[in-house]
């Protein structure tokens, strides 16, 4: 039996490190402001391409109205206070995830919580874990305190491709760091390519973001809130048998 | 489980988003705060000089990638009574002045500029509105200019002067540093794609300086003056839009 087993139900433990829950709230003011400034940044020429140009007469593959001045930062429309916004917190973000890294590997938060174990990768697991999301049927006891496979592949996937994708994306917008690294713009197809990638992306994590919240509320948001902030969890309470499958 | 209606959920969510809309722009407004925030640009400005190659090229295309029509963007035309007399008469008596410190200030006439040997780049233009067209520039290296006017130690920075106006009183200007000053794609334009360039697009001479963003790149050029700080010109702050709405000084991000 691991230790994990024999916590009792009802019981406060120690979940999340202090790395993980600082990196996580530098996260989400920093996501917010870059997010909100993008869409400012963005309203300055609300039009997407391919390859390595793209202006006016070139035709876009997606061309939008401007972004409403609820959802953009500032208010109302300022190209150069979006860019201060954006340039600013992209410091921010971009070293907190390489410090968040270093620290992660270090404290072997990765190799324990994050990268999957064998077993979780077997398709009947990973079956058994998409029926229990969809049936909203959180884990319980001693299996709440592990990311189960679907929030590891999450994890992962904003961790090491989508956050990475967007720091990379937007160095490769700047003309200063195109010509001292030409191959890093190159590898997104061109500036343009990389301005619209980095617009995907930007949605994807917003989209991680609301499913994110969603979970959070599902799970009960004052345990989840509080343990991200304090780091202790109280363990949820195993099912009676009686329920399962109602 | 908590319960909680989309529609209370949609409204808290409008509301935190627009509180914190409401409390960003305020913070905005402190004059520390903006000191703080606009230092970013500094610490770019930093990291890339200090992590990469400063004489680094920027990337050069070959003719078949070019975009098919150059975007001309900013001032089309100047529109000045001195520019529309210079520009009637085909720019006969237009003059670069280059001053400041320099041990030989210089005057030089277009046909004078375009007897120095060019340099001819085909390179993308990055616009800070986020869009980019690539242009093929022919024009003479700032540095065959400088070496000319026999340029003083003391001078840090070079203020470029333009015949434009932005439609408003204040003239147009930008300012680049030594480094970027005596990179060799940095360079005087007279030609895009093979013609005299246009009026729309900067005649009869613009600064390319390819590792910056558009609107470093001054056109209608009518003076180079060498500064050793930029505090004394226009508003202080290096360039028009610097000046006018806070765009940063160093447009390499």
């Amino acid at each position: 039996m691991s230790h994990e087993d024999r916590i009792a139900a009802g019981s406060l433990v120690k979940r999340h490190r202090l790395s993980t829950r600082i990196w996580h709230w530098v996260n989400a003011i920093a996501i917010a402001t870059l997010f909100m400034s993008g869409l400012g940044i963005f309203n300055a020429h609300p039009r997407l391409y391919w390859g390595n140009y793209g202006a006016n007469f070139d035709t876009p593959w997606l061309e939008l109205d401007r972004f409403p001045g609820w959802i953009t930062l500032p208010g109302s429309y300022s190209l150069s206070m979006s860019r201060q916004w954006h340039l600013a917190y992209a410091l921010i973000f971009a070293f907190a995830l390489l410090v968040y890294m270093i620290w992660s590997l270090i404290n072997r938060h990765i190799s324990r919580d994050l990268a999957f174990r064998r077993e979780e990768l077997e398709p009947r697991h990973i079956w058994q874990d998409i029926k229990d999301h969809a049936r909203l049927r959180f884990p319980t006891g001693a299996a709440a305190l592990r990311y189960n496979v679907l929030q590891k592949a999450s994890y992962i996937g904003v961790i090491f491709i989508l956050i990475p994708g967007i720091i990379f994306t937007g160095l490769a917008m700047s003309p200063g760091m195109d010509a001292a690294w030409p191959w890093l713009t190159q590898i997104f197809g061109g500036r343009q390519s990389a301005r619209s990638i980095h617009f995907i992306f930007a949605f994807a994590l917003i989209g991680f973001f609301l499913v994110h919240i969603l979970m959070v509320l599902l799970a009960g948001p004052i345990n989840e809130v509080r343990s991200m902030i304090t780091g202790w969890y109280r363990v949820p309470p195993e099912r009676r048998t009686g329920e399962h499958g109602q | 489980m908590t319960f909680m209606s989309r529609r209370s959920l949609l409204t808290g969510l409008a509301a935190t988003a627009g509180g914190l809309l409401t409390g960003c722009d305020k913070l905005a407004q402190s004059e520390d705060f903006r000191k703080a925030l606009f230092s970013a640009e500094n610490v770019h400005r930093w990291t890339q000089r200090a992590l990469t190659d400063r004489q680094a090229l920027a990337q050069e295309f070959t003719p078949d990638q070019m975009s098919p029509y150059f975007r001309p963007n900013g001032t089309r035309n100047p529109g000045t009574a001195e520019y529309t007399a210079i520009s009637a008469n085909n720019f006969a008596d237009w003059r670069l002045k280059v001053t400041g410190l320099v041990n030989r200030p210089l005057s030089l006439s277009l046909p004078q500029i375009k007897a120095l040997p060019h340099r001819e780049q085909i390179t993308r233009h990055d616009c800070v509105e986020g869009w980019s067209a690539i242009g093929k520039w022919r024009g003479v290296p700032l540095r065959t200019i400088l070496d000319g006017a026999q340029l003083k130690t003391s001078a840090k920075y070079l203020v470029f002067h333009c015949a434009d106006t932005n439609g408003g009183a204040r003239p147009y200007y930008e300012s680049i540093d030594m480094v970027d000053a005596f990179h060799p794609q940095t360079i005087l334009a007279f030609a895009l794609n093979d013609k005299p360039l246009f009026v729309a697009n900067g005649a009869p001479l613009r600064l390319r300086v390819e590792r910056h963003l558009g609107y470093k790149h001054a056109k209608y050029l009518i003076g180079i003056e060498a500064v050793d700080n930029l505090a004394g010109i226009h508003g202080g702050k290096g360039g028009y839009w610097e000046d006018v709405a806070g765009y940063q000084w160093y447009a390499g991000i």
